[in-house]
């Protein structure tokens, strides 16, 4: 299923940051929005998502099936958002427990551990979240995310947060746990873009424009060394750089 | 070890702490008497104090009950009904303006010189801490958390009851603890403006009688039912909430590493 946006505009503090955006996320792909801070990107995933409040922020999204996006989409934020009181299972089965009125059904319970394996983090079902590291807390995220088995993944930053040996960790999980979804990543790390996107958009200037996609030749995840990843870090820096002076 | 000798040394250390500002100042025994004679009177007096303590102990717990009840009550209606809220908050902030001991007479009139009239000072005096406390914590749930529950479809009821509601537990066991500590002052208070049963009274009828020790006797319990109240919900606070970590003993959590 196809994604679009189309004539999206952000005001802030009567000032406009973008207007007449447009954005295709085509389905099964992973595209990825580069930019620098302040240029309206979470706005513009909080909007796909339908919980953007606090900013003025509008656009028009239309699903290929026609159907609206409406409840159909995961938001995996930078902080993890795990809740504090809830253990790690019932944490991954939040969806569950906030829309019906019983209790988990036993296939439901069986989907999570089955996630909470794929993470690898079956043993520690029954904790808290605050007994885990951040890596793990995101990785906990990152199942909870996959539970609700959405047609869109939204993820903002997801990674941000983590050291650099964590990051890639969580980064070659995530490219083989949301293969072949549609998935839209923001992110301010030219690395992780190219490591992981189909698509890459860059988001900069004032009022900010989409640029023309880029994209990294060959799978997801794609190696750190790898020379062609490399080059397109260094032009992707410098054109972020370019924006930033 | 340590955790349980402390309470002890630190009970000791403030008996001394009496004893030599008795020997220091040489008070006369109805000024101040030393503790060894509270102590004695205190044993000697027990019935007579267990008898006037149930009915203050009495007064505190149903006063803690119905206040902590009406605060939740109004605290939940506050934070759900946004019309209440702009009518209801000035008026309960202006309410806060009035002593409440200078209700006592009025309850007194009203209530009785049972134990009623008590009970009402202690819900009084208990009831706009709790509010505050809980209303606080409800309106201050992580926004993170609420945006998450909407694109997991949750309904306004299931994000009050399964987001906003533990968020603000531990507001709400702070509030609780401001009560535990204050509703003794209004049951007491409530004694003191008239009664016939109660610590309160006890301790102004020995006064009359310059029978300092008893009063301090009397006084002594009263503080032992404050205590035991705190650390009573102190310690039910934190088994039921064991996710609150503690960051000044941060040492005694475990984390895991990696």
């Amino acid at each position: 299923m196809d994604i679009h946006l189309s004539n999206a505009s952000l005001h802030w503090q009567h000032h406009c940051v973008f207007s007449q955006l447009n954005l295709t996320l085509p389905g099964g792909q992973w595209t990825s929005i580069l930019g620098q801070s302040g240029v309206g990107k979470s706005s513009l995933i909080q909007l796909l998502c339908g919980i953007a409040d606090e900013a003025d922020v509008q656009g028009e999204i239309a699903c290929s099936d026609g159907k609206p996006l409406t409840g159909r989409v995961a938001w995996m934020a930078q902080d993890d958002l795990l809740l504090p009181w809830l253990s790690v299972l019932d944490n991954v089965l939040l969806g569950t427990r906030l829309t019906q009125q019983r209790r988990p059904k036993p296939e439901q319970i069986e989907r999570a551990r089955y996630l909470l394996s794929q993470v690898g983090l079956s043993e520690r079902a029954k904790v808290l979240p605050a007994q885990l590291s951040g890596g793990q807390r995101q990785r906990v995220a990152l199942a909870r995310t996959l539970f609700q088995d959405c047609p869109l993944v939204c993820m903002d930053e997801p990674f941000s947060a983590l050291d650099a040996i964590n990051r890639l960790r969580l980064q070659d999980l995530a490219a083989s746990l949301l293969h072949d979804r549609t998935v839209l990543m923001i992110t301010h790390d030219p690395l992780e873009a190219l490591r992981l996107s189909d698509q890459i958009l860059v988001l900069g200037g004032s009022p900010a424009k989409l640029s023309s996609p880029i994209t990294p030749p060959g799978l997801a995840p794609r190696q750190v060394s790898d020379s062609e990843v490399l080059r397109l870090q260094g032009e992707l820096l410098e054109m972020l750089a370019g924006e930033a002076s | 070890m340590m955790r349980l000798l402390r309470p002890l040394i630190i009970a000791l250390g403030l008996t001394l702490l009496w004893q030599s500002i008795v020997w220091i100042t040489g008070a006369p025994k109805f000024i101040l008497p030393g503790p060894v004679q509270v102590f004695s009177t205190l044993f000697e007096q027990a019935p007579l104090l267990a008898k006037h303590g149930a009915v203050t102990l009495a007064e505190i717990l149903l006063g803690l009950v119905f206040g902590v009840m009406l605060g939740l009550i109004s605290a939940l209606s506050l934070a759900t009904w946004g019309p209440l809220r702009r009518w209801l908050m000035p008026v309960l902030v202006i309410s806060q303006a009035i002593p409440v001991f200078a209700l006592a007479p009025v309850l007194m009139l009203w209530l009785g010189y049972g134990m009623a009239s008590k009970i009402a000072m202690a819900t009084l005096i208990i009831y706009f801490p709790v509010t505050a406390a809980c209303f606080d914590g409800l309106r201050q749930t992580p926004t993170g958390y609420l945006k998450l529950a909407r694109t997991l479809g949750a309904s306004k009821r299931a994000q009050l009851l399964q987001i906003r509601l533990p968020a603000a537990l531990p507001a709400f066991a702070s509030g609780l603890r401001v009560a535990a500590s204050v509703a003794p002052i209004g049951a007491v208070v409530g004694e003191w403006v008239g009664s016939s049963t109660g610590l309160g009274y006890l301790m102004l009828n020995a006064n009359a009688r310059m029978q300092v020790d008893l009063m301090f006797a009397a006084l002594l319990v009263l503080a032992l039912i404050a205590v035991t109240l705190y650390f009573l919900i102190d310690f039910l606070a934190r088994r039921l909430m064991p996710w609150q970590a503690d960051s000044l003993n941060k040492a005694n959590t475990s984390i895991a590493g990696h």
